[in-house]
C-alpha cells in the first residue's frame, strides 16, 4: 500500500486496517521531551523550600514511604501549589491556543473574550470594595467576573449568528471597559488593599492549597478533552469561514464550542492563580515555532504551559529568597525572551 | 438601521463632506472643553477670552485652566488617532493599538523608574523619562521585529511588540510590588488624564507630534500599497523596509509623545481607526486624517464628560474613555458592518 500522496515533511502515516492517522513526528518528539522536563521540574519544585527534600525523598513519599513530617509538608503544602501551577499553566496555554486559532490572530489571547479583564474586575472589586481576604472569596469573585463578562460579550456579539471578527472587536471594547472600571477601583484603594490587589493581578501561586486545586482539576478533566474535540472544527476553520461552511461544518455550533471551552479554561485558571496573562499569548506561539505547522498545537501548548508556570514558580521562590515574586512576573521574564529568540532565529515562515 | 444606512449610502464621493463634518465636530469639542467644567462659561465669554482676553474670571478660567488641557487634548487626540490607523495598517491587525510597539510599556517603565529611584513626583517631571522609555522600547521592538530574513513583516512586528511589552510590563510590576509608595503615585499617571498639565507640556510635545503627523501623511500611499501584500507592493516599486521604518517612526513619535504627556490613553488609538474605516473605507490617505480628527473629538469629549459627571471633582480621561467609549463602540460594532483589514 503506497502512501506517497500523503507524504508530508515531518509527518508519518500510521495505518491499522481501515484506520489511518497522520502523525506529526516533530510535534510528538517535542511534546514528550517537554513532558519529561515538566516532571523533572515538578519534582525539584516540590522538594524546594524551608525544609528541602531530595528527589529521592520525594520518590519515597510518592510511593507511600517517608516520615510523617515529610509526608505532611509534601502532600499538604507543596504538592497543591505545584499542581495548581501545572494545571493553571496548561489551561491558560490551551485557552490561548484556541483563541489564537479561532481569531486567526497571534495577538488574540483570552482577553478578547473578556475573561481575564472580567476576572480582574471581579477580584479587585472583592479585595478593594468588599474587603474580601479569604482564600475562597477572591477566586470565586474572579470566576464570577470571568464567566459573567464572557457570557455578556458572547451575547452582545450575537446577531443572527456569531461572526469571529465582530466577537473580537466587541471583546476588545468590553475588555477596555472592564479595565477602566478596574483602574477606577484601584484609584480608590487603600495602600494595603492596593498591594494585595497588585499581587493578585500579577498572577501568584503563593498559599495555594487543595481547595484551589480540586475545582481546577475537575474543570480540566472535562475541558481538556472538550478542547481536543473542538480543534477538529478549528482545523477546518483556518481555511476561512466560507470554506468551512462549504465543507459541511456547522459553523455556529463549532464557534460556540470553541468560545465556551476557551473561556471556561481561562476562567478556571485565572480564578485559582490570577491572570498570568503572558502564558496564554506566549506559550502557543512558542509551541507553534517548536513544532512547526500553521496553528498552535494543543497538546504541546498544554505541556509547555505547565512547564513554564511551574518552572517559573520555582525560580520566583529562588531569585529573591526568602521572599518571592508573583509567578506571573517571572513567566513574562522567562517566556518572552525565549519567544523573541525563536522569532529571531526563525528558520521557517509560520503564520498565526 | 439609520446610522448604518446613512454610512453605507455615503459612498466614497462624499468624503470632503464627511471631512467637514469631522472638523466641525472637533471644533465643537474644543469649545465644549473650553466652556464646560466646575464653572460653566458662556460661549460668548469663551469667544471673548480667545480673541480679546480681559481681566474677567471667565477669561482666567478659559486661558489659564482649560486652555492648556484643551490644547494638549487636541495634540494627543490627533496623535493617538493617526498612530492607531498607522499601527493597524502596518501590522494588518485589528487588535493592534499604538501601544503595541512597546510605547506604553516603555513609557510606563520610564515613569516608574523616575518615581521609584529618582523621587520625581510631578507629571511634568516624568515626561522625558516616559518619552525616553517609549523611544528605547520601540526601537528595540522594531529591531527585533525586523531582524529576520524577510525584514519587518506584519506578524513579526506584532509578535515582537506584544512580547517585549509583556516583558517590560513585568519589570514595571516588579518595581511596583516592591515599592507601594511608587504604586500610589503611578496609578494616577497610568489611567491617562489631561488634568494637571500646563502649557509647557503642550509646547514640549508639540514638535514631536507635528513631525509624526507629517511622516504619517507621507507614509500613507506606501501603506496602501503594502496593504495589497508585500509582493504586490514590491512589484509596484515600493521600498518595503523604508516604508515600514517610516511608519513605525511616525507611530513612535506620535504615540510616544502623547503617552508621555497624558499617560497611556490606549483606547482612543484602538477604536478610532475602526470608526474612521466605516466612514471612509481602507484608503490610508483618507483614513489617517479622519482618524486624527476623530481622535481629537473623542479625547476632548471624554475629558469634558469626566469634568461634568463628578463635579466639582473629576473623573480621569482614560476611565471615561473606556467606560463611555466602550459601550458606544460595542453598539456601533453591532449595528454596522465593520471594514475588515
Amino acid at each position: 500500500m503506497s502512501s506517497t500522496l500523503l507524504e508530508l515533511p515531518g509527518r508519518r502515516v500510521l495505518r491499522a486496517g481501515p484506520v489511518s492517522a497522520v502523525v506529526p513526528v516533530r510535534t510528538v518528539v517535542v511534546t514528550v521531551l517537554a513532558l519529561l522536563a515538566t516532571v523533572a521540574v515538578g519534582v525539584l519544585a516540590v522538594g524546594r523550600g524551608d525544609f528541602p527534600m531530595t528527589p529521592q525523598t520525594v520518590w519515597e513519599v510518592a510511593t507511600g514511604g517517608g516520615t510523617r513530617i515529610e509526608r505532611h509538608i509534601l502532600l499538604n503544602l507543596r504538592l497543591p501549589r505545584v499542581l495548581c501551577g501545572l494545571l493553571a499553566g496548561a489551561a491558560l496555554a490551551v485557552a490561548g491556543a484556541l483563541t489564537q486559532t479561532f481569531a486567526r490572530n497571534p495577538l488574540a489571547s483570552p482577553d478578547v473574550l473578556g475573561v481575564t479583564f472580567g476576572a480582574s474586575a471581579g477580584a479587585v472589586t472583592a479585595i478593594v470594595l468588599g474587603g474580601v481576604t479569604g482564600a475562597v472569596g477572591v477566586p470565586l469573585a474572579a470566576l464570577a467576573g470571568a464567566l459573567l463578562s464572557a457570557a455578556v460579550i458572547y451575547l452582545l456579539a450575537w446577531r443572527q449568528g456569531i461572526d469571529g471578527y465582530r466577537l473580537v472587536l466587541i471583546g476588545l471594547g468590553a475588555g477596555q471597559l472592564l479595565a477602566g472600571y478596574t483602574s477606577w477601583v484601584l484609584l480608590r484603594a487603600e495602600q494595603v488593599d492596593l498591594t494585595r490587589a497588585n499581587i493578585w493581578l500579577s498572577g501568584s501561586l503563593a498559599g495555594r492549597d487543595w481547595t484551589h486545586v480540586r475545582p481546577l482539576a475537575a474543570a480540566l478533566l472535562v475541558l481538556l478533552p472538550a478542547a481536543l474535540a473542538v480543534t477538529v472544527a478549528l482545523r477546518v476553520l483556518q481555511f476561512g469561514e466560507d470554506t468551512a461552511r462549504g465543507l459541511g461544518l456547522r459553523l455556529q455550533t463549532a464557534q460556540l464550542g470553541v468560545v465556551v471551552v476557551a473561556a471556561a479554561l481561562a476562567a478556571a485558571a485565572v480564578a485559582s492563580a490570577g491572570p498570568i496573562e503572558f502564558v496564554a499569548f506566549v506559550v502557543p506561539q512558542i509551541a507553534l515555532r517548536l513544532c512547526g505547522g500553521s496553528r498552535p498545537p494543543l497538546v504541546a501548548s498544554a505541556v509547555f504551559g505547565a512547564l513554564l508556570v511551574v518552572g517559573c514558580d520555582l525560580l520566583a521562590r529562588i531569585v529573591i529568597a526568602p521572599a518571592e515574586l508573583p509567578v506571573g512576573l517571572v513567566t513574562a521574564m522567562v517566556g518572552t525572551p525565549y519567544l523573541l529568540w525563536l522569532l529571531l532565529r526563525r528558520s521557517r515562515r509560520t503564520s498565526a | 438601521m439609520t446610522v448604518a444606512g446613512t454610512l453605507t449610502r455615503t459612498g466614497r464621493g462624499s468624503r470632503p463632506a464627511w471631512l467637514a463634518v469631522l472638523v466641525l465636530l472637533a471644533v465643537v469639542a474644543v469649545l465644549l472643553s473650553l466652556g464646560l467644567g466646575a464653572q460653566t462659561v458662556h460661549p460668548a465669554d469663551v469667544w471673548q477670552a480667545i480673541v480679546d482676553p480681559d481681566t474677567s474670571d471667565a477669561t482666567a478660567v478659559v486661558r489659564e485652566l482649560r486652555g492648556p488641557r484643551t490644547v494638549l487634548g487636541v495634540l494627543c487626540g490627533l496623535a493617538l488617532g493617526a498612530a492607531g490607523a498607522l499601527m493597524q495598517g502596518h501590522t494588518r491587525n485589528p487588535i493592534a493599538d499604538p501601544g503595541l510597539l512597546g510605547v506604553s510599556a516603555g513609557a510606563s517603565l520610564g515613569v516608574v523608574v523616575a518615581i521609584a529611584f529618582l523621587g520625581i513626583g510631578t507629571f511634568h517631571g516624568y515626561i522625558w523619562f516616559g518619552f525616553a522609555g517609549a523611544l528605547a522600547a520601540s526601537v528595540l521592538v522594531f529591531a527585533l521585529g525586523s531582524a529576520g530574513s524577510h525584514g519587518p513583516t506584519p506578524v513579526t512586528l506584532a509578535l515582537a511588540g506584544m512580547a517585549l511589552s509583556a516583558l517590560l510590563a513585568s519589570f514595571t510590576s516588579s518595581i511596583l510590588i516592591g515599592n507601594p509608595e511608587t504604586m500610589s503615585v503611578f496609578r494616577f499617571w497610568v489611567v491617562g488624564s489631561l488634568a494637571g498639565r500646563d502649557m509647557t507640556t503642550a509646547w514640549e510635545v508639540a514638535p514631536f507630534i507635528l513631525a509624526g503627523l507629517v511622516l504619517a501623511a507621507v507614509n500613507s500611499p506606501a501603506l496602501n500599497a503594502l496593504g495589497l501584500g508585500e509582493d504586490v507592493a514590491r512589484a509596484l516599486g515600493q521600498n518595503i523596509a523604508l516604508a515600514r521604518t517610516a511608519g513605525v517612526a511616525a507611530v513612535v513619535l506620535l504615540a510616544g509623545a502623547a503617552t508621555a504627556a497624558v499617560g497611556p490613553l490606549v483606547f482612543a488609538g484602538l477604536i478610532v481607526p475602526h470608526l474612521a474605516r466605516v466612514i471612509t473605507g481602507p484608503d490610508h490617505r483618507w483614513l489617517i486624517p479622519f482618524s486624527a480628527l476623530l481622535g481629537v473629538s473623542l479625547v476632548l469629549l471624554a475629558d469634558v464628560t469626566g469634568r461634568m459627571v463628578a463635579r466639582p471633582a473629576e473623573l480621569q480621561t482614560g476611565i471615561v474613555l473606556a467606560v463611555v467609549g466602550a459601550p458606544f463602540f460595542i453598539w456601533l460594532v453591532r449595528r454596522i458592518r465593520m471594514v475588515r483589514l
